[in-house]
Order: structure tokens, then C-alpha cells, then sequence
């Protein structure tokens, strides 16, 4: 029966609930911003943040245990120190953004690994490293609902200076003084979600919830707007197609919701109506004008 | 006729090397003021100090009392990513963002100045397509039609003119004398000499320092020129400190 397949486990479990609510949460913070670290060119600026909050999260560990709380805000800080620097170092020296982080999240990461392996055993690297969306408690689940409400408050005050600095930064410059200040904000946004994703899919894979979905939108849409309400959707859906497969299966849950989001993401760069490659293979007739 | 622009003995440059070199004098408002000289003479430089993005390393600025924020500048080199997902319409409207700022919105008259925008520089029927799909002459002219919606009273253009067919240049000549009617300051850098003698009034003769200031026919004549040509650029790693406060007069 498909309705036995599709919602009883969420009817069923507390905590199937519980990690749905969580990846919704997730899909409506993180892929927007996913988007705009596709538009600026950092996809590999979200994967370098995700490893710089390792430190953070380790000695919140170090300190506490497996405490969610701890390891939180010690993430934040991390990332936020790292964001803060990286941004500070590439704007008022001539290193680009992405070398800039390359060496601090690089150092960040070794950092965390230590730190994690001085104290704690396998199982809890392999807690840090890929999280457990499965094991959400009160806390952590109010963590990430209030992450994502944040982020969308955030992303709709610094939306517009936002969008121009992404197309057209000397412009801004000229006019307004609000292209640093948005552009330390978005860095900030980005941590906060990676910090959210790194309880539910770990540090490895929390930036996937972000980079797959805004993939995914760029096949299907040529303008922003529709591109971000796209790769929402993608997420909240590779989310919950992606906990169904975890749970009649073996696989687990982290994994398993960014396994969906990639086999959407193939289907959309065969399929999609914006330079998928069927599309590229056998074009439509050229117009008239 | 009070001054939009004056330059108080103003060096502007890189690493404390000068690009512009001591300029004093004063551009009146609703003047149009060409800007010529060779490659390396600053005209950029100076440009890019009148809209606040280069501060100067000596000597001072002064816009007759408006915010650098308000003068419209149109740079030679842009930054503009065209594989951005963004329409015309909404590109040629964020040049109303000094009216709508983070939240303001866009009303029936903002939406009328975008259409009038756009009809002006012939890109009526453009308001859905991406900025990527635009030619280089289409997307000089949606950079005109942004300026144009900036509504500013001092317009800056770098070499406003480059690389695009004689058609786009005209019609785009022809708006700049429209804001010139408008009484708008407008400086233009430009290379194109036969244009400034027939349409700029005004024209300063840079090559680091200012060659010759005032109305064109005195300041195009063959003397001038070669004097400017020969200024070529003096860059030298060892310079010693600028000894030199006598401000050079121009004008």
C-alpha cells in the first residue's frame, strides 16, 4: 500500500515527525541561501564554512559531551569567527574570498578533528562528522525552527543590496553603503544554517540541503525569484522522499536525503528546461525573431 | 552660475602613487564637461574620485552639497555578472534604489520611470529577457537607461562610447544632450575628438595634471595636445615624497 509506504511512518513515529518538521525547517532556511552561494560563485565557500564550525562544535563537545546546545553555539562561534576574518581578510587585502577562506577553514578543520579525537571515540566523530536527523529532541528541534525563521527575517531585510551586489557590486558601491554590511550578514545566515543542518546531516553533508536544491532550481528557471521558490521545494521534497528511503530501507537518514536530492539534480540536468542536456540535444526549431 | 564640482588641489592615485596630479578648478552646474587625454592621464582615476569610490590622497572634493551616494556613474569596466538571473526590467530598476532603498516600493510612477527608461534608449519589448542575452551595444544601453532613472543631477560617464556601432553611439550622444538641457552636470571621459569639438562645450585636457581647462575650441588645439602626448606615464617606484604645495592652475 503506498499510503503504508508514504506517511505511516510519520503517522506511526514521533521522531520520523520530528525529523520531517526538522528538514522542512531546514529546506526553507538553507536552500535560499543556497541559491545565492550558487549565483556568487561560492558553492565551495558553504563546504569550507561547514568545516570551519568543526572546531567550535568540538570544544563544545570537549566541554560538555554530546550536549546539542554546547556544540551549537560553539559552531556558531567558530563560523562566525571564520566567516567574520575570511570576509575581513579578502576585503581589505587584495586575497580573493576564496583563498582567504581556503586557509582558515583548512586550519579550522584540522582543529576540529584533533579536538574530537583527543576525547571522544569513533562513534562520536561519527556523530559530528554526519549527524542523526532521527535523534531531534525539544531543544534541538526549537534550535533549527528558530535558525530558519531568522534567516527568512534576515534574507528579506538584505534581499535587494543583496541581489545587486550579486550582479552589479561597483553599482552598489556608488550608491549605497550596504553592500558590506549585507555581504558579512549573508556569511553570518549561512553559518547559522550550517549549524542547523550539521545537527540533522552533519558537518559532511549539512551544506547539501543548501548547493543540491540550488542546483536543481538553475535547470528549471532563467530568474531568481522562481529559482529560489524551485530549490525549496526541491529540498523539502529530496527531504521527505529522502526519510521514506531511510526508513523502509537500511540507508541512513543523512545520507539517504541528500542521495534523493542528487538523483533529482541528474534528472534536472538531463530533463531541465533551462540548458538540461536533452534540451541541448534536440533543440526546438529556432523562432522567427 | 554656482559650482556642482570643485577640486581643491586634489591628488588622486594608487599606493601613494598619483594618477592625477594637484587639479584645482571648478565645474559649473548644468556644464558638460568632456574629458580628455591620453591612455594613463587619469581621466578614470579622476572619475572614480568624484563618485567617492577612490579617496583622495590629498586635497579635496567637493560636490555642491550632494551626497556621492546621488552621482550617477557609469564605469568603463564594469563588474556587471551577466550570467545573473535578472530581467532588464528589474536590472534597469535598481537604479531607483536611492528612492526605494531595502524595502521601499516599487509604485505605479517608479513603474512608468522604468517603461519611459527604457523606451528612451530602444529597449521596449527587452522588460522580461535575462541581462545575459543582452549585445554589448543592447546592454550600454541599459546602462544608460539605469543612469537615466538614477536621476541624478551630476552624471559621470567613463568612455561611455567604446566598442559600440555608430547607430547605438548616437542615439546614446543624443540623451546625454538631453540631460544637458535638463541643466544635469554631466562629465564624460572620451577619446573620440571630433565628438567632443562637436558636442561637448566644455573640455579639460588631463595628462596627470591638467593640461588645459575651458571651452574646447581653446583647449583642442594642436599646442595642448602634444603637450599632453608627451606627459607620458611617469611611473617610477623610487619617487620621492611630493614636495609641492603650489596647487597648478588650470583654467
Amino acid at each position: 500500500m503506498a499510503v503504508d509506504v508514504l506517511i505511516m511512518p510519520f503517522t506511526e513515529f514521533e521522531f520520523m515527525r520530528r525529523a520531517l518538521v526538522a528538514v522542512i525547517a531546514l529546506s526553507l532556511g538553507g536552500a535560499p541561501l543556497g541559491v545565492f552561494l550558487m549565483l556568487r560563485r561560492m558553492s565551495l565557500v558553504g563546504d569550507a564554512m561547514a568545516h570551519a564550525i568543526l572546531p567550535g562544535a568540538a570544544i563544545g563537545f570537549l566541554l560538555s559531551g554530546l550536549n546539542l546546545l554546547a556544540m551549537t553555539t560553539g559552531g556558531l562561534i567558530a563560523g562566525f569567527l571564520v566567516a567574520i576574518l575570511a570576509g575581513v581578510v579578502a576585503r581589505s587585502t587584495g586575497l580573493k574570498e576564496d583563498a582567504s577562506l581556503a586557509t582558515f577553514y583548512l586550519a579550522s578543520l584540522a582543529l576540529g578533528v584533533t579536538i574530537v579525537s583527543i576525547k571522544g571515540t569513533n562513534i562520536d566523530l561519527l556523530h559530528v562528522l554526519f549527524g542523526n536527523i532521527l535523534a531531534m529532541d525539544d531543544q534541538t528541534l526549537l534550535l533549527v525552527a528558530i535558525n530558519a525563521t531568522i534567516t527568512m527575517l534576515v534574507l528579506a531585510v538584505i534581499y535587494r543590496p543583496l541581489v545587486i551586489e550579486s550582479v552589479d557590486p561597483l553599482f552598489l558601491r556608488t550608491v549605497s553603503r550596504a553592500g558590506a554590511p549585507a555581504h558579512l550578514a549573508f556569511l553570518a545566515l549561512v553559518v547559522v544554517n550550517l549549524v542547523s543542518g550539521f545537527q540533522a546531516l552533519g558537518t559532511l553533508l549539512a551544506v547539501g540541503l543548501m548547493i543540491l536544491p540550488a542546483g536543481i532550481a538553475r535547470f528549471w528557471s532563467r530568474d531568481i525569484t522562481p529559482m529560489i521558490c524551485i530549490a525549496v521545494a526541491s529540498a523539502m521534497l529530496s527531504g521527505y522522499a529522502g526519510l521514506v528511503l531511510s526508513f523502509q530501507t537500511r540507508i541512513p537518514s543523512g545520507p539517504s536525503i541528500i542521495l534523493v536530492a542528487a538523483v533529482l539534480y541528474s534528472v534536472s540536468i538531463l530533463f531541465g528546461s533551462v540548458g538540461g542536456v536533452v534540451r541541448q540535444l534536440f533543440p526546438r526549431r529556432h523562432l522567427e525573431a | 552660475m554656482p559650482a556642482q564640482l570643485a577640486f581643491q588641489n586634489v591628488t588622486l592615485g594608487y599606493d601613494r602613487h598619483p594618477a592625477v596630479h594637484h587639479l584645482t578648478g571648478e565645474v559649473a552646474s548644468g556644464a558638460l564637461l568632456a574629458v580628455i587625454g591620453p591612455n594613463g592621464a587619469g581621466k578614470s582615476t579622476l572619475l572614480r574620485g568624484i563618485t567617492g569610490i577612490l579617496k583622495p590622497l590629498g586635497g579635496s572634493i567637493s560636490l555642491g552639497g550632494i551626497d556621492t551616494r546621488d552621482v550617477a556613474y557609469l564605469p568603463q569596466t564594469s563588474e556587471i555578472d551577466r550570467s545573473f538571473p535578472i530581467s532588464v526590467y528589474d536590472f534597469v530598476g535598481t537604479g531607483l534604489w536611492r528612492k526605494t532603498g531595502f524595502f521601499g516600493g516599487v509604485g505605479r510612477g517608479a513603474r512608468e520611470g522604468i517603461a519611459q527608461a527604457l523606451a528612451a534608449v530602444g529597449l521596449t519589448g527587452f522588460e522580461t529577457r535575462g541581462i545575459g542575452t543582452l549585445s554589448g551595444g543592447q546592454m550600454q544601453r541599459l546602462l544608460f537607461a539605469r543612469v537615466l532613472l538614477q536621476d541624478a543631477r551630476l552624471i559621470v560617464l567613463d568612455e561611455p562610447f567604446n566598442a559600440i556601432d555608430a547607430k547605438t553611439a548616437a542615439d546614446l550622444l543624443e540623451l546625454v544632450k538631453h540631460w544637458h538641457t535638463e541643466r544635469r552636470t554631466v562629465l564624460a571621459a572620451l577619446h573620440d575628438l571630433e565628438m567632443v569639438r562637436v558636442n561637448f562645450p566644455e573640455a579639460l585636457l588631463l595628462a596627470r595634471g591638467p593640461v588645459a581647462w575651458g571651452l574646447t575650441a581653446q583647449v583642442l588645439t594642436p599646442d595642448n595636445l602634444h603637450v599632453a602626448m608627451r606627459m607620458c606615464e611617469a611611473f617610477d617606484d623610487g619617487a620621492a615624497a611630493c614636495a609641492v604645495d603650489i596647487p597648478s592652475r588650470a583654467a
